[in-house]
């Protein structure tokens, strides 16, 4: 079974009803009797709310009812609540404010959901929104983090601004470092707000069983698990065994669709409400402005170094919006997820890292491809660049000076995490030698005499992923443990099926997850089934996010093998009349050892159901096990992106002419999967460098409110990528996997955009703000020859 | 309410449709053909590419009314039974596509590219995909299928003629 197991670049199993049109995403779902529901959103940014008159509207074709917040606060039920809790450097809790289902007194961002619509078709519940008659008494705008600790700012909630003022590090060993340095290297950088644009719309449909008293809610979501606990809990205080999730096929998620969102809320509760099951699919215009946006920190930062380029400390101080409200996991962000990366792979012996978390009236913000991570090894990676330039070094010399040495892991850094392994020095040679980094200046000749700009940069980075360790996400405040959940069960003619808490909304775990199977049993694939995504089938589960499936997930499916293997050996003992201790599992079939007698699986399978004779006093019948996993640790993917640019000083547009990635994700069990999931990412982090932002106007109203104002990176807009894999081992969870889907995203966009300032230096300039668009760089060039001519 | 008449599939169907209403709502909500999708209100995604007459079209752009009398072709009608299309066969064997989404609308264009150019260079797979957009797999995968599938369109059609 090697061609299948662990390692092998196995097709996947899924693809074959995504190809022909099966696939079953939320809005392909129609309940009996199913009613529409559309939202009626807010156009503007921050208003009181006066009278709603629903009147006109309740009087439409085919409306069945219409809610308000007033409606749901009624009824007795809960706000949306956050996940995590920060706390001031003075050790009190964070600002929370509430966050309710449907806005109630004022409406605090474009898009703030007033009221709900539930009407016999889609297009009934739209027209019959429009005759609703809102008062709203407009407010003035906190539109950007500038404008929101302006003295005498309006307030987005009575506590003011500030969600949080924290900090990590030693403040006072770092400025004592600094008083010592050589030399200082400084940097203002911005890592601009992004919209997460799964290609599914998120959808929701509500169904409530007035015979059984149970509630159903089909959702793209991420992890049904914690949508059915946050709802059943918070929102509507309801038993979560009347409470179902199911998150069916999911067309991506990238963080967006991890969070629970008002949406789903409203259409469960109103379900009962009104007897029927509704139906909510959101269009894209609607899910730029109420999806959970990404990044958006403006910080400084400052890099203290001796004389030989070695880095003494490190001081960042950073500025991290959370739009109008509080997202699920959105404190967690540009804390823990962000400074506690700040060492990235850098012996920086000391580190201090303030965080302001500030209120406007924008989408809420949250976790995105990478969450935080990407913000940290950007302000890095762009920050050591800056480090080389100063001190005059060669930017490979310099990082090469500081890695941590491949021989001091376990590595605690000066920010809570303690590494376990990697390897950066040899990252970084293969990539050097992928990419042909010592060919580089010729081709920047030959470039310059077509009139190119060409410029080449480098990022060598690393994460923390397989999100989990209770124990350490606990002390670092996460208001519940992220452990992971499995369930195997045998059948009896020796099929079997996987039951998993995580989600797969593109990552292929049927496959991934089915070659984990077949290597520890020796059955093949087709013999393995994937479940996942519904809550009445799974024990428990905290989803797919931060790179969690294989190292957290995966590792619960092993454990649960165990117990199977186990099982069955006492069961083979019993049929071959040999000792359990003397049952070797081998080529999926468990053989006495040293003999040839053997059991094949089927026929152990087969005997824990439905048994002549069987060893009723010592072994249960069946061959199901359930394990839970939860880490020690993180794990520390990283690796070395360099990037190749050439920019046409004409136009000012940038062409990716060459992208090389060598990353460490541990043990690689499909490689073909590793290598899909390293482009997506790269082209998702490309994408910010160059593309893509989220752009407010100065009374909060979303000026990239679709597709034809927001770019999204298309086919032409990318090169192919030269990607490697490198691995050193986790060395804490048993498959030695560290986790992929981030990597891309946060590994690129300092490449990108170091190369550009590299194609850009001669000209004088030092850094660009992404997205580096046409327009910008023309600007700069432009501002330059102006400069040099005057 | 309008009645329109069409072929989808191979299959003779007629509805009842609202002046307004788009071709795609008519292929997913009457008629059940849910592997057309909806990625965008602007006609910019592509999730929604079939085939009207053998040419690839936009389905959220195009009126159901105006597809009377046509043929249309959808993803569901691609494959022979279980036996996938060489295009579907290939985005299978070069992985390219991972949450689903983008995909029918993305093997759909590329079958059109391939009737008019059977050995499609990469820069020309990269121009012919402007319209689909695909947030998973970074396109590396998407135009190797591409290319690999217009070959073996090719190839199968030479050892049928």
């Amino acid at each position: 079974m090697g061609a299948e197991g662990i390692g092998a670049a196995v097709r996947r199993k899924e693809d074959f009803r995504f190809l022909t049109g099966r696939g079953n995403y939320t809005d392909d779902i129609n309940r009996p009797g199913q009613t529409h529901a559309y939202f009626l959103r807010s156009q503007v940014a921050h208003a009181t709310i006066g009278n709603i008159d629903t009147a006109k509207a309740a009087k439409a074709p085919g409306v069945v009812a219409i809610f308000t917040g007033a409606d749901f606060a009624a009824d007795g039920k809960g706000g949306l609540p956050c996940g995590w809790l920060v706390k001031n450097k003075d050790g009190s809790p964070m600002q929370e404010p509430p966050h309710p289902v449907l806005a109630q007194g004022k409406v605090r961002h474009v898009g703030d959901p007033i009221a709900v619509v539930i009407a016999e078709t889609r297009e009934q519940a739209k027209d019959a929104a429009e005759l609703i008659d809102v008062q709203l008494t407009e407010l003035p705008v906190v539109g950007t983090m500038a404008d929101a600790v302006k003295p005498g700012a309006a307030k987005v909630h009575d506590g003011g601004n500030v969600c949080y003022d924290w900090h990590i590090g030693d403040k006072d060993a770092c400025d004592a470092a600094f008083k010592k340095a050589f030399k200082v290297a400084k940097l203002d950088l911005v890592n601009n707000r992004l919209i997460p644009n799964a290609m599914e719309p998120r959808a929701a449909i509500g169904d409530f069983d007035r015979a059984t008293g149970e509630y159903t809610l089909y959702t793209t979501s991420q992890n049904p698990h914690v949508i059915r606990l946050l709802m059943g809990a918070f929102v509507l205080q309801i038993p979560e065994s009347r409470l179902r999730v199911v998150a069916p096929d999911v067309g991506g998620g990238f963080g967006s669709k991890i969070f629970h969102y008002a949406e789903e809320a409203t259409v469960t509760w109103a379900s009962a409400k009104v007897g029927r099951p509704i139906k909510w699919t959101c269009d894209r215009a609607e899910s730029f402005m109420s999806d959970a946006h990404g990044r958006d920190h403006v910080s400084h930062a400052e890099m203290a170094m001796d004389k030989d380029g070695k880095f003494l400390a490190l001081r960042v101080k950073t500025d991290a919006n959370m739009g109008a409200y509080l997202s699920t996991f959105a404190p967690a962000v540009p804390t823990y997820l962000y400074a506690t990366l700040l060492a990235g792979t850098y012996t920086t012996p000391v580190i201090y890292a303030e965080v302001r978390a500030l209120f406007t009236n924008t989408v809420p913000v949250d976790a995105y491809r990478g969450a935080g991570r990407p913000e940290a090894t950007f302000l890095l990676e762009r920050l050591v660049d800056n480090c080389a330039a100063e001190m005059g070094m060669d930017r490979v010399e310099i990082r090469k000076r500081n890695f941590i040495p491949a021989d001091a892991f376990p590595y605690q850094t000066p920010v809570a995490l303690q590494y376990d392994s990697g390897d950066y020095q040899a990252t970084l040679a293969s990539a050097l030698k992928i990419a042909d980094w010592a060919g580089f200046e010729a081709r920047r000749v030959a470039a310059a005499k077509k009139g190119k700009l060409r410029g080449i940069g480098i990022s060598t980075y690393l994460e923390a992923c397989g999100i989990a360790p209770s124990a350490v996400v606990g002390s670092l405040g996460a208001r519940a443990g992220l452990y992971e959940c499995a369930n195997i069960r045998v059948h009896p003619t020796g099929s079997v099926t996987v039951f998993t808490g995580c989600h797969s909304h593109g990552q292929g775990h049927e496959t991934t997850y089915a070659q984990l199977v077949a290597d520890r049993l020796g059955i093949s694939i087709d013999q393995i089934e994937v479940s996942h995504g519904d809550t009445n089938k799974i024990p428990f589960g905290m989803g797919t996010y931060g790179s969690r499936s294989l190292a957290v997930g995966g590792t619960a499916i092993v454990k649960a093998l165990d117990k199977i293997v186990d099982k069955a050996k006492k069961i083979a003992a019993h049929l071959l009349e040999a000792s359990p201790a003397d049952i070797e599992l081998k080529d999926g079939k468990f053989v006495v050892a040293g003999t040839d007698k053997a059991k094949a699986f089927g026929e152990i399978s087969l005997a824990a159901y439905v048994p002549h004779n069987y060893p009723i006093d010592t072994v249960e019948p069946g061959l199901e096990e359930t394990a839970f996993y939860d880490p020690k640790n993180f794990t520390f993917p990283g690796g070395c992106h360099i990037c190749e640019v050439e920019i046409d000083p004409d136009t000012g547009v940038t062409k990716v002419v060459k992208f090389t990635a060598v990353d460490d994700v541990g043990r690689v069990v499909n490689p073909m999967i590793v290598e899909g999931q390293v482009h997506g990412g790269l082209a998702q982090g490309i994408g910010q460098a160059l593309l893509e932002t989220c752009v407010y106007d100065e009374n909060g109203q979303l000026r990239s409110g679709s597709y034809m104002d927001y770019t999204m990176p298309r086919a032409d807009d990318l090169p192919s990528f030269d990607v490697a894999t490198q691995s050193t081992l986790c060395t804490h969870n048993p498959l030695g996997v560290k986790g992929v889907g981030e990597v891309g995203a946060i590994g690129s966009p300092p490449a990108v955009i170091n190369a550009v300032v590299d194609a850009l230096r001669e000209t004088g300039v030092r850094h660009i703000d992404m997205p580096a668009t046409p327009s910008k760089i023309w600007a700069l060039l432009n501002s330059g020859r102006r400069a040099a001519a005057e | 309410m309008p009645k329109v008449s069409l072929t989808v599939n191979g299959r003779a169907v007629s509805a009842d449709v609202e002046g307004r209403t788009l071709l795609v709502q008519l292929l997913r909500e009457k008629l059940g053909l849910t592997g057309t999708h909806v990625g965008c209100d602007t006609s910019q995604c592509g999730a929604c590419v079939v085939h009207i007459d053998g040419k690839s079209v936009k389905s959220c752009t195009y009126l159901a009314v105006a597809a009377e009398g046509a043929n249309v072709t959808t993803i569901e009608g691609l494959a022979n039974g279980n036996e996938l299309h060489p295009m579907q066969a290939a985005f299978k064997e070069h992985h390219g596509l991972q949450c689903g989404f983008c995909t029918p609308g993305m093997v759909m264009s590329a079958v059109d590219l391939a009737k008019r150019n059977s050995n499609p260079s990469e820069h020309e797979v990269r121009e012919w995909l402007e319209g689909n957009i695909c947030r998973c797999t970074g396109y590396h995968n998407i135009v190797k299928a591409v290319q690999a599938g217009a070959k073996a369109m090719a190839g199968a059609k030479a050892a049928a003629d």
